[in-house]
């Protein structure tokens, strides 16, 4: 098992590489840049000269190949760089929204995760009756409203009916739980929506899978309790796929803030992407990306412990 | 009701295939009923609007529903209806191009990954692990600004291929790892010791095995293009203005009207939700329907 | 002259007119408003953005400022008198005696000579968007600690007002000297409030500064902007969130808002020196032609589409290449004389496929380069696209992100695009150089070079009277659209909504100027 670990952790070496290469080049070829958004502004009359000399300072007139050693010579001592756009630090610039975006991933998966499994599994049980119908309606209709309209909903709702609207900058649980909550969870609920939809899915479909697995059978001809039979063989099997969806989908939660962020006015990592795309911030984007990645490979490397850990079937090799 | 219409024309195996699948699955034939007049309304849109979508009508700006204009108008004075029609040819067509493009390349990667293992699996597996690792709105960013924006009848190839890749990495690996368990199967063993090439197993003995998973991923990817597309659109990085696109008409100041045009929020809305809605309804339906060890 | 700026429409905004001008203002309260761009960093001279003066001008002063409430008057600033010399040579700055820096230290001749010294040669290491401003500037001479010399080597009509620009912020000399990149990343300046925090990607804060020159004010406490653009800044507003926006507000949105909040709302108007022209890349076939740009420009119906686009877009008024209204701008009838202002359309557009056919084009396709900015970019974009249509060209929208957008002007890799131009004020030097040889600005994108224009300009800078300067803009105007370069389409138009308790602040044509925050105040 060990072994193993370190096998997984040693292999995602390679694909961070890979995401860096990719990323720094795919950006490259990008038209355009920072500087001339950044010097001209709302229409700055602004010299060659000055716009080359500043194109210098960035580093941006560097041969590619010398650009992207200089990156991944700090990435290895984890200095992700500076900011184009700011100059500051990228890992500040992260630090101080990463808070926000990974409250809202967190609840959102709370959410989705208490709704998912007992809907999923009533509706597994209960296959083709008016039950199961109701839940797969409900469910695929989750995964139908986008997000963003879900949100745009919500706060034209509030509005409409309350006349009240989430506070407009954020406030960490540990200052004022109430006013971090009141702004967090309708976020979290438009987005928890979908995922909890996702993972309900799985969790139905799977269980459905396993009930007619010739074991399942076998322990109800042989009489044992229904629920029983649930409890011990068909959820364990069952939950293989679910934790692989919940896994993959809180990791793609990250990038999937991007529109959401936008509409709630949220300050997280998916707002400043935005910012950071529109405005050519390569370093940025690049560490956002990098970071992503990270989340991305370690959540994958959890669930398939966790798979490794529930199913001795699979063999690692 | 869809078996009636066309079953005169099919032979009498598929029709009362068909016929079964709307008594199995009535959800599932109710949302193929939806999907078939959304696709008809997007082929036949010249058809059956009276208005130009794209043309703007000052004397008609923010009308509210009337029988002129079921569905009202929009700031520019365009009919939404026509729009939200002509916008079903934009989603139906993205939706369907990029899944198909993204479930055959990622089928293919999946089963070759779990059918030759070892090496090749771990070489295909980081590959798949970098893509994977990608948000999708750098992806598509990335490919519509370097290779622009390229029209072919009307359809931004550019953005089929940007909404695609994603979809790659995710088939791929759902089936490998629907492909794994195959391969441990005795008769892919036998197969293997009778000699039969390895494109022969992939193709004749792999990939019918995994073509349950390969169709419900396929409806369940045209509802996630459907929706990405209009995520992109609502960004502004996908479909651009005038092009008629559900996630565009709610983009910039739609949700300004909210009050006296709520139409403009509501409808475009409506239209992703209901696409989306029936093809993960039929996805859904195909699955119990199709997977033969579902039948008892 | 000027028309008058503060415009109020709305519900019952004519009955709070007389009243408000009445009112003494209250101390007190902290004004929280929307800003919806954030700048790279803090040096007022390096930026040109609403999104960067908006956070800064209230912690800065400059040596004159404009009189928001008497637009174009200009009011004295940290220096309480100046005098120019008849030849319009010699510039006299007296300082006011009690001015601080919010250090603590007090300001002196030495300061303003640092920061001009910086906006005019800027040292190595250091951006100076205004340098062109100041290239007239001999020398810069401090007889004592409150008099500051400027010495010209040739007249410029425009040097009284690039002194009121609230672009150039003054600056320490002391901390200048110790880094002359210290504004880049602090804010020391004499303004009426001073800089608490700023939370990046979330809110700006500021408090009142005791030691601030101007008797009693500021009124306010203190601000709080926060970054917030689109509709959450709409919905914001609605919600009673925040007091105002300052850059400007779509017909849409405002109708919004009146609607909603009715009697709690105030909307300020006013024209705008912006506008979105349609620029046509001279390097390319069959755009080199004049005829084929000319046609292009007169298929544009400008009078019936500012009447339709106003009402969607915040564009209004017809102009030329200055705002109507502005004491230099082209009137109704010399408008009449250019191509593309004709009111009779029709006649215009069989003009117009009459030289497309005279050019050899037909059928002509081209793609127009736009931003993927919603306004007014976007309705502009869709009306000039719907316009060409109508003389059986087709146009392909190309809309793009800021920086790809850029590229592909800066590169020439474009047939037609629209492209945005905004000043601070009025004032024929900022407005024409955009329209100089490629040679002589960097701001052409039209990869074209007109002699004739660049003479123009010159002359018309130096020239010494106004009748004088009338004659050669409008000379400048009549040559620059028989050529066509550009076609002018419709000039933005402004308008804010603010809360109803807001008081002290006037709309002025530019979106940079006014926002030091000194006279506004919170009516309970």
């Amino acid at each position: 098992m060990l072994r193993y670990v370190v096998n997984r952790v040693l292999l995602a070496i390679p694909t961070l590489i890979g995401v860096a290469v990719v990323t720094f080049f795919m950006l490259r070829v990008v038209p355009g840049d920072i500087v001339e958004i950044k010097l001209r502004g709302d229409g700055g009359n602004v010299s060659r000269e000055v716009i080359e000399q500043e194109r210098e300072r960035l580093g941006l007139n560097k041969p590619l190949v010398i650009q992207f050693v200089d990156w991944m010579k700090g990435l290895v001592t984890l200095d992700l760089g500076r900011s184009m756009w700011t100059g500051n630090p990228v890992s500040e610039e992260i630090g101080s929204r990463l808070e926000l975006s990974l409250q809202v991933a967190v609840m959102a998966a709370v959410i989705a995760v208490l709704i998912a499994i007992p809907l999923g599994t009533l509706s597994a049980l209960y296959r083709d009756t008016a039950v199961d119908y109701v839940i797969r309606i409900v469910t695929i209709a989750g995964l139908a409203v986008p997000s963003f309209w879900l949100g745009m909903l919500i706060i034209l709702g509030l509005l409409w009916a309350f006349n009240w609207l989430p506070p407009l900058t954020y406030t960490p649980f540990y200052v004022d739980p109430i006013a971090n909550l009141s702004q967090l969870i309708w976020p979290a609920l438009a987005v928890g929506y979908r995922y909890s939809a996702v993972v309900a899915r799985m969790v139905r479909s799977s269980i459905v899978e396993v009930m007619r697995e010739d074991y399942i059978r076998t322990a109800r001809a042989k009489g044992v309790f229904e629920r029983l039979v649930v409890a011990r063989h068909a959820m364990k099997n069952a939950m293989l796929p679910a934790i692989t969806v919940i896994g993959l989908e809180f990791a793609f939660l990250i990038g999937g803030l991007v529109v959401t962020e936008q509409v709630f006015n949220l300050n997280g990592i998916g707002r400043l992407f935005v910012q950071a795309v529109s405005r050519n911030d390569f370093m940025l984007i690049q560490s956002l990306v990098m970071l992503i990645a990270v989340v991305f490979i370690l959540v994958n490397l959890v669930v398939d412990l966790l798979y490794a850990a529930l199913d001795p079937r699979i063999r690692y090799r | 009701m869809a078996a009636t219409t066309t079953g005169s024309t099919l032979p009498s195996r598929e029709r009362s295939a068909l016929l079964r699948f709307v008594v199995e699955q009535p959800l599932g034939a109710a949302a193929f009923v939806v999907i078939l007049v959304m696709a008809l309304a997007a082929a036949f849109a010249d058809w059956i609007v009276p208005y130009d979508p794209e043309a703007i009508d000052f004397s008609a700006m923010l009308a509210a529903p009337s029988p002129a204009h079921p569905f009202g108008t929009d700031a520019f004075g365009r009919d939404i209806l026509t729009r939200i029609i002509y916008g079903a040819r934009t989603a139906l067509s993205i939706g369907l191009l990029s899944s198909l493009l993204g479930c055959a390349a990622g089928a293919v990667i999946g089963v070759a990954s779990a059918y030759f293992g070892g090496r090749t699996d771990l070489v295909v597996q980081r590959f798949v692990d970098i893509l994977l690792s990608f948000p999708i709105i750098v992806l598509a960013l990335v490919v519509v600004a370097m290779l622009g924006r390229r029209l072919v009848l009307g359809i931004d190839v550019n953005l089929i291929v940007a909404i695609a890749i994603p979809i790659v990495p995710k088939v791929a690996r759902v089936i490998r790892s629907a492909a794994l368990s195959i391969r441990e199967m005795p008769y892919i063993d036998a197969a293997r010791a009778a000699g039969y090439s390895h494109a022969r197993i992939i193709f004749r003995h792999m990939c019918p095995n995994v073509v349950a998973p390969f169709l419900i991923m396929l409806t369940a990817f045209i509802a996630q293009a459907i929706l990405l597309e209009a995520s992109l659109s609502f960004l502004g990085l996908g479909v651009s203005e005038p092009k008629p696109a559900w996630g565009l008409m709610l983009a910039g100041n739609a949700s300004d009207f909210y009050r006296e045009a709520p139409w403009m929020v509501i409808f475009p809305g409506l239209a992703i939700s209901l696409a989306v809605f029936a093809f993960n309804l039929l996805g859904d339906s195909l699955r119990d329907w199709l997977d033969p060890k579902f039948r008892t | 002259m000027l028309r008058s700026c503060a415009l109020l429409t709305g519900l019952a905004a004519a009955l709070a007119l007389p009243a408000a001008a009445q009112e003494t203002p209250k101390r007190g309260g902290t004004l929280q408003f929307a800003i919806s761009g954030e700048p790279p960093n803090y040096d007022c001279h390096a930026n040109s953005s609403f999104a960067a003066i908006h956070w800064l001008a209230p912690h800065y002063s400059t040596l004159l400022k404009f009189d928001t409430a008497n637009y174009p008057k200009i009011l004295p600033g940290v220096a309480q008198s100046y005098e120019v010399s008849p030849d319009q040579l010699t510039y006299t700055f007296k300082l006011r005696p009690n001015v601080k820096f919010h250090d603590g230290s007090a300001m002196t001749s030495t300061d303003i000579k640092a920061t001009y010294e910086r906006l005019r040669n800027p040292p190595q290491g250091v951006v100076s968007l205004r340098q062109a401003s100041f290239e007239d500037i001999a020398a810069i001479e401090t007889p004592d600690p409150l008099t500051v010399v400027f010495k010209l080597s040739k007249p410029d009509a425009s040097m009284l007002a690039n002194f009121a620009s609230p672009w150039n912020c003054i600056y320490s000399a002391a901390k200048l000297q110790q880094d002359p990149n210290f504004p880049k990343t602090n804010i020391l300046g004499t303004g009426a409030f001073k800089f608490v925090e700023h939370v990046k990607g979330s809110h700006w804060i500021g408090q009142r500064f005791e030691d601030y020159y101007e008797q009693g004010k500021p009124y306010l406490d203190g601000f709080r902007a926060v970054l917030l653009s689109g509709a959450p800044m709409i919905n914001a507003m609605n919600g009673g969130q925040i007091m105002a926006e300052f850059r400007g507000f779509s017909p849409a949105e405002r109708d919004r808002l009146v609607q909603s909040l009715g009697e709690k709302v105030q909307v300020q108007e006013s024209g705008w020196v912006c506008k979105l022209d349609i620029l046509f890349n001279t390097a390319k076939k069959p755009f080199d032609d004049a005829r084929v740009r000319r046609a292009l420009s007169m298929a544009i119906d400008r009078w019936g589409g500012a009447k339709n686009l106003q009402r969607i877009a915040f564009v209004k008024e017809v102009g030329g290449i200055l705002r109507p209204g502005y004491e230099f701008a082209a009137s109704k009838d010399e408008l009449a004389q250019y191509p593309g202002f004709s009111e009779n359309i029709q006649a215009a557009r069989e003009h117009a496929k009459k030289l497309l056919a005279e050019a050899g084009v037909q059928n002509l396709k081209l793609t127009l380069t736009n931003r993927t900015v919603a306004m007014p970019y976007t309705p502009t974009g869709l009306f000039v696209i719907d316009q060409w249509r109508q003389i059986g060209v087709q146009a392909e929208h190309s809309q793009l992100e800021t920086a790809p957008y850029q590229a592909s002007l800066q590169s020439g890799n474009y047939e037609a695009a629209l492209n945005f131009a905004c000043d601070f004020m009025d004032e024929p030097n900022l407005q024409l150089i955009n329209y100089i040889s490629k040679d002589q600005s960097s701001l052409n994108y039209g990869n074209y070079i007109d002699r004739k224009l660049d003479e123009l300009y010159e002359k018309q800078k130096r020239a010494t009277s106004k009748d004088e300067r009338k004659r050669l803009i409008r000379e400048f105007e009549q040559h620059l659209f028989k050529e066509s370069y550009t076609a002018p389409v419709i000039w933005w138009h402004r308008y804010i909504v603010h809360d109803r308790r807001l008081k002290g602040w006037h709309i002025t044509p530019s979106h940079y100027l006014g926002q030091d925050l000194v006279d506004v105040w919170i009516a309970q």
